[in-house]
């Protein structure tokens, strides 16, 4: 393949702005994923881009901005998983279950009754990543800033809540406030990028890249810049080859970065296949930095 | 309202219910400079939940917990409730607890006194070790570390040794030792009694409510133990210290299993 041919597509501005956004949504998603992943809640990405299609269906119903509404109604659902998982002992995963489809299926059921709300609920639906506009764009980047400072700026705090929350509720820290401000910044995120990528691949987005940075290190801080850069990576090559290979965006996007998962499962299991990697002074398995 | 005197922290006739069922019961208790308490009691006994109280993360229904003014507390958790899955380093756990510093990483003058800490507890180097590629004692040393960086007056500690060898327990134990002599306060719990409990300075047997209090000369006898645990016990002296040991007269009044099925 030649340089023309490799570059052809960026002459459209319909694929500039779907790259741009893919490679920007990506980032998005796995920066928040690695949270997502970490406390054990890798169907709230799924659950709550379904949940959200029934504030769709309800802020049609009674008149508001739809996206205002669907994200209000996706928080106060990502607010409801996380009171209902710490006062009862369902699990996360029930409570996800229970509350984000239930949601679903009230936006259906609101949907019969009185109508679809319009054409933006089924682009919230199924995505249209090459539909995109400036304004779209602009969405997802605005989103993307407000995660990346709320995830700069409440580091520590979002970290110690993650990997203790008893002790860090224990000692006066306010996790209730801090999980609730990360539930705000999955939603919007969530609301943002189901109109690139879709209900249906909003999982894969938010899970792949960081399950894929899980395998190559054991650091915090190393496991949410890979899982951006991969979440990035996956959109800008995924994009780049649903052209040349005339594939859907959305899922070639969640295949490449399946790719990558793949290729880190084998990288960090041949070491082991190989008898590379010994084993620590402490008798503990070699772990990677 | 402030704590009187020299107190840290005094608790008066406070109790605690979860759901109606009442966990601590009209419990007493005063944590001074300097001390080192031990609270003993079988399991359910409430020894957590005296934890919380005195962190302030439990709320007394009925009496009443006062603490000296800017009184900093550390908590270091039972080891077995640690996710070793999660992905952190030695200095990120450390660190993690300082959430009101704004900026994700250290600065100069926090990284020289994390060094620091971790040189004195003997993790020196081991700052971008994952926490799970440590021994025992070091992993217990890192939850110990991390209570200590905010600089404590009192140290919390939930089973220290529970689930460790005898080896790690002596080095906690006794790097704990030292800290309470160099002016930190102690309060832990644990199940053990003879390889900790006796050799503490103070006790507090507790069930439910507190039983008995003061040093283990005085509360660990037969009568105490039994109104505590609820089964009988028997107190030995062994080289000037108490050890306690299963009462094997309650156990030959049990009926081996083949005897009953055959009787």
């Amino acid at each position: 393949m030649t340089w023309d041919e490799l570059t052809r597509p960026f002459q459209f501005e319909f694929f500039r702005n779907g790259l741009l956004v893919a490679t920007i949504a990506g980032a998005l998603c796995g920066l928040i994923g690695v949270y997502v992943v970490l406390r054990g809640m890798s169907y709230i990405g799924h659950g709550l881009s379904h949940a959200i299609f029934g504030g769709f269906a309800a802020s049609g119903l009674v008149g508001v901005n739809l996206f205002l509404g669907a994200g209000v109604w996706g928080l106060a659902s990502a607010l409801m998983v996380t009171t209902v998982t710490r006062k009862r002992a369902i699990g996360s995963d029930a409570a996800i279950g229970v509350i984000t489809t239930a949601s679903f299926a009230l936006g259906l059921a609101l949907i019969q009754l009185y109508g679809s709300p319009g054409r933006n609920a089924d682009a919230a639906l199924f995505g249209n990543v090459l539909g995109v506009a400036t304004d779209d764009v602009w969405i997802v980047l605005g989103v993307a800033v407000f995660a990346a400072a709320v995830v700069f700026l409440r580091y520590r705090a979002l970290l110690y809540a993650t990997f203790d929350p008893e002790v860090a509720d224990a000692t006066g820290h306010r996790t209730g406030r801090i999980d609730a401000l990360l539930m705000l910044v999955l939603a919007a995120s969530i609301l943002a990028t189901m109109r690139v990528m879709g209900v249906t691949l909003i999982a894969a987005a938010v899970v792949v890249p960081a399950a894929t940075a899980r395998m190559l290190t054991h650091s915090f801080a190393r496991m949410l810049a890979l899982s951006t850069a991969i979440g990035a990576a996956s959109g800008f090559v995924g994009m780049n080859l649903s052209y040349h290979l005339d594939v859907a965006s959305g899922p070639t996007i969640v295949l490449t970065g399946s790719a990558f998962f793949a290729l880190a499962f084998l990288a960090t299991s041949l070491p082991r296949l190989t008898g590379v990697s010994g084993r620590g002074p402490s008798g503990t398995a070699t772990l990677p930095r | 309202m402030t704590a009187p005197t020299d107190a840290l922290i005094e608790v008066e006739a406070a109790s605690v219910a979860y759901d109606h069922a009442t966990v601590l019961d009209a419990v007493d208790l005063r944590v001074t400079d300097a001390t080192f308490t031990g609270i003993v009691g079988p399991s359910g006994s409430g020894k957590t939940t005296l934890l919380r109280l005195l962190l302030g993360s439990v709320t007394p229904r009925t009496g009443t917990v006062v603490r000296r003014p800017g009184l900093h507390i550390g908590y270091v958790p039972q080891v077995e409730t640690v996710n070793w899955q999660f992905p952190v380093t030695v200095g990120e756990c450390l660190l993690m607890s300082r959430t009101q510093r704004l900026w994700p990483w250290a600065g100069r003058d926090e990284r020289r006194e994390v060094a620091r800490l971790l040189d004195r507890l003997g993790l020196g180097g081991l700052q971008d070790r994952h926490i799970r590629a440590l021994s025992g004692g070091q992993q217990q040393r890192v939850f110990i570390a991390r209570a200590l960086l905010n600089r404590p007056q009192l140290l919390l500690m939930d089973e220290p040794t529970s689930g460790v060898d005898v080896r790690t327990r002596h080095d906690v134990m006794h790097l704990v030792a030292d800290l309470n002599a160099e002016g930190l306060a102690v309060v832990i719990t644990t199940h053990d009694l003879n390889g900790i409990a006796t050799h503490l300075p103070d006790l507090v047997c507790l069930n439910t409510t507190v039983i008995a209090a003061g040093p283990p000369a005085e509360v660990l006898t037969p009568d105490v133990l039994e109104r505590t645990y609820g089964a009988p016990l028997d107190v030995l002296e062994h080289a000037g210290m108490r050890v306690v040991v299963d009462n094997h007269a309650a156990f030959g009044k049990v009926t081996p299993l083949a005897r009953r099925a055959t009787a």
